[in-house]
């Protein structure tokens, strides 16, 4: 593998870490309304993404800043191509992020409420928009040669595009159910075991549509049929769904949320496996397509990023498994009393 | 209104906003640091009481200043792509750098601040916020690496018609970089001092919590102390490393118009850009701005006339940002000199604690007004001497630009006018 290619695949684990951790807070977030029936539950599910979710929203930063790094010009074409939706995005995460630290500060039922609005739109906005837009990329977006964006934000909220806002929003959505399970104790506890369950049988049909429609809306199979190993991705990945619903019915709820992360992650592998080497396909001209060939940064500055990759990233993951570790029990009454919990 | 002047509008109320966070941030975390370790040291109540009570205000600012940080990052991608494509080899790297390796340490261990109270040790939970500060100061480092390369562009080489990187360390330690650095570091620390130092004043007029904010204030005070008058030094330094690097800066900072040797400071001067001088001018100082620039009253420092129009910065902004942070600047030195005199007796001196508690905004005004300058200074370019700010510019619809502006406008005002009402609450009430 040359340094295009490798930073191909680094650029995909990156973002795929990141719909594995703020995946499940994200999930949190978009049953909120629907799940808490009171206050005390809305503050579990609060104070379960609390000591986590700020450190899993950076896996996103890292992802556009290393997009910025290693591929300037996919950066470029592909962040001003999607300029609206993008903002969307920006914004859900900058409301989200404050309710966390504003919602608790004042006794009011009112207030409350619009952070509570605040936190399910800011999760539910990033989650369908940035499955949204993956999907069309797998599928190719009007960009011309100059890498000017010939479309609207419209024109991304074609029937596959849309499927893959959906399937997004199930997949962190079970994801946060499964985590909720974890940390919640007594009824929310059996209530969201319960909608993990539901929610799955529903991104499974999803799933399976979206799989089927790829073949329809994208040429992504491509790569697979020219080399029949890759199948064993999509194997893993499919394993990995289904292996969510066998760990709920063992009650292995860890197992199920392990299980749940390898399905997001290979979401994201399934559609840039298929594309490689291209990482924004023109849907008016393959010539204009990026790749990590013609989108990539000069030879120096992948070999001082991966460097820099290499050591970083698994500090990193270590510092945060500590992080998660130290909080992986139940969110009880004494870390609601904490002084400055949320 | 076109892309260009939306998407400067944009930038510039986003990075404005983003730093009324920011100093307050790097600042507080060091002096809250500070008291927690007294607390582990000492094992006195108060200083827990004063870990907790500024911990709250640096958490409310923390959020606010994460949140906006976000959309900086992103917002080069979509106002501002053909700078992107052109400088990403170097620049994408500085900020991919910022997060790997210290924006994920301080956000991380955030939460492990807030909720590990009585999961980890007191020794480590103070260690923790040693850490965020230290890994914020990181940010701050990498930050302002990428901006000083856009003011002072090194270690490049011009190839397949982009900026491509030919050495890591020049970029790195990029002289220009080490001196933003510095003086914006110092100046956090000055805001957070004032900040501290006003609202303990507050409290002391009050009589209320006397112990208490005592203690803070003159915590806050040594700080206070030490960085502005670090600060003025500092600041000279950067100033006149400009005659070197950005000499149209420079001359439009000081509204100088005609070359010449023994070039005077005007203590005012007004510009008139039209006609190419000053309409006004008084008080000249024979000889300071060649002293300033050059260690030498004989020096020839270079005036705006010796460029071509389209390359100056706007001259009445760059000159008036510039002589109202130096003027701050001096204020913040000769303040807190006062505040180390009186330092026994502050309960008792309610007229220097009344300008204290009302000089908590000047700080503020003076970091703006320095960004005002570093940025509006450099126009024309976006990179010195590399790049107009008018090629930059993303080929998108004026229209989302309009849309997005307006909605960073309302959502900022609103969180904004949010999140200094909790901190003002909060700091009104005084410790439980």
């Amino acid at each position: 593998m040359d340094l295009q290619a490798i930073w191909f695949f680094l650029w995909v684990l990156l973002w795929a870490v990141y719909f594995m951790t703020d995946g499940f807070d994200l999930g949190m977030g978009v049953l909120l309304p629907f799940i808490a029936r009171n206050e005390r539950e809305k503050r579990v599910i609060y104070n379960a993404a609390g000591p986590l979710w700020d450190g899993n929203e950076v896996w996103l930063i890292t992802a556009g800043g290393v997009t910025f790094a290693a591929f300037p010009v996919l950066y470029a074409v592909m962040f001003s191509s999607l300029y609206s939706a993008l903002m969307l995005v920006l914004f859900g995460l900058i409301v989200r992020g404050v309710s966390f630290e504003f919602r608790g500060k004042v006794e009011s039922p009112g207030w409350k409420r619009i952070w509570d609005g605040c936190m399910f739109l800011g999760s539910l906005l990033p989650a369908v928009l940035l499955g949204v837009a993956f999907a069309n990329i797998f599928r190719g977006i009007p960009i011309d040669g100059e890498g000017v964006y010939q479309g609207t934000l419209f024109t991304l909220l074609n029937p596959y595009g849309l499927l893959g806002g959906i399937l997004f929003l199930l997949l962190v959505s079970v994801h946060g159910a499964l985590w909720l399970a974890i940390k919640a104790e007594g009824d929310l506890h059996e209530r969201a075991i319960r909608l993990a369950k539901g929610l799955w049988a529903i991104l499974l049909a999803v799933a399976v549509l979206f799989l089927a429609a790829s073949a329809i809306s994208t040429d992504i199979y491509r790569n697979y049929m020219a080399r029949p190993l890759l199948f064993v991705f999509i194997l893993i990945t499919v394993l990995a769904l289904l292996g969510v619903r066998m760990f709920l019915a063992r009650g292995a709820l860890w197992r199920a949320w392990f299980s749940s992360a390898v399905t997001i992650a290979g979401a994201c592998f399934y559609g840039f496996i298929g594309l490689f080497p291209r990482m924004l396909p023109s849907s008016l001209n393959s010539e204009f397509s990026l790749t990590a060939y013609n989108a990539s940064s000069s030879p120096l500055t992948l070999k001082i990023m991966l460097g820099l990759a290499l050591v970083f990233v698994p500090i990193v993951i270590l510092y945060q498994a500590w992080a998660y570790n130290l909080f992986k029990g139940k969110v009880t009454e004494e870390t609601l009393s904490y002084e400055d919990a949320y | 209104m076109d892309v260009l002047l939306l998407s400067r509008l944009q930038f510039a109320a986003a990075t404005a906003f983003h730093f009324l966070f920011v100093p307050l941030t790097l600042g507080l975390s060091v002096l809250i640091a500070v008291m927690e370790t007294r607390y582990v040291q000492t094992g006195e109540e108060i200083h827990l009481k004063m870990t907790r009570f500024w911990g709250k205000v640096f958490l409310i600012n923390f959020a606010m200043g994460v949140v906006t940080g976000i959309t900086l990052e992103f917002q080069f991608g979509t106002n501002w792509s053909r700078y992107s494509e052109f400088m990403g080899d170097i620049f994408g790297s500085l900020l991919a750098i910022e997060a790997l390796g210290f924006f994920f340490l301080e956000s991380i261990l955030i939460g492990v601040w807030i909720f590990g109270w009585n999961k980890i040790s007191k020794r480590t939970h103070a260690l923790v916020m040693w850490l965020i500060a230290f890994a914020s100061t990181g940010s701050a480092v990498w930050i302002l690496t990428a901006n000083a390369w856009m003011q002072h562009p090194v270690g490049y080489v011009i190839r397949n018609g982009r900026a491509e990187l030919e050495s890591f360390a020049d970029v790195a330690l990029n002289k220009f970089a080490i001196l933003m650095f510095f003086h914006t570091v110092a100046a956090a620390y000055v805001l957070s001092a004032f900040f501290v130092m006003g609202v303990s004043a507050y409290h002391l007029l009050k009589n209320r919590h006397v112990a208490f904010f005592m203690k803070s204030f003159r915590m806050a005070l040594v700080l206070g102390l030490i960085f502005s008058f670090f600060l003025v030094v500092e600041g000279h330094l950067h100033g006149s490393d400009l005659a070197k690097t950005q000499p149209t800066k420079l001359a439009a900072m000081e509204s100088h118009w005609e070359t010449t040797r023994r070039a005077p400071i005007y203590l005012f001067s007004f510009p008139d850009e039209q006609n190419e001088r000053n309409m006004v001018q008084i008080g000249p100082i024979p000889g300071l701005l060649s002293l300033l620039a050059f260690h030498s009253t004989e020096a020839e420092v270079k005036g705006l006339k010796d460029f071509p129009p389209d390359e100056r910065p706007p001259v009445f902004i760059v000159s008036a940002s510039f002589k109202l942070m130096v003027a701050l600047g001096f204020y913040f030195a000769l303040a807190t000199l006062v505040g180390f005199i009186l330092r026994n007796r502050l309960p008792e001196k309610r007229w220097y604690l009344r300008i204290m508690l009302y000089s908590i905004p000047l700080p503020y005004i003076a970091a703006e007004l320095g960004w005002t300058l570093a940025e509006v200074g450099r126009q024309p370019w976006i990179v010195y001497g590399l790049m107009k700010t008018a090629d930059a510019v993303s080929p998108i619809a004026v229209s989302q630009v309009a849309l997005s502006l307006t909605a960073f406008l309302l959502v900022y005002g609103v969180l904004g006018a949010v999140a200094y009402y909790l901190i003002i609450q909060h700091v009104g009430k005084g410790p439980a």
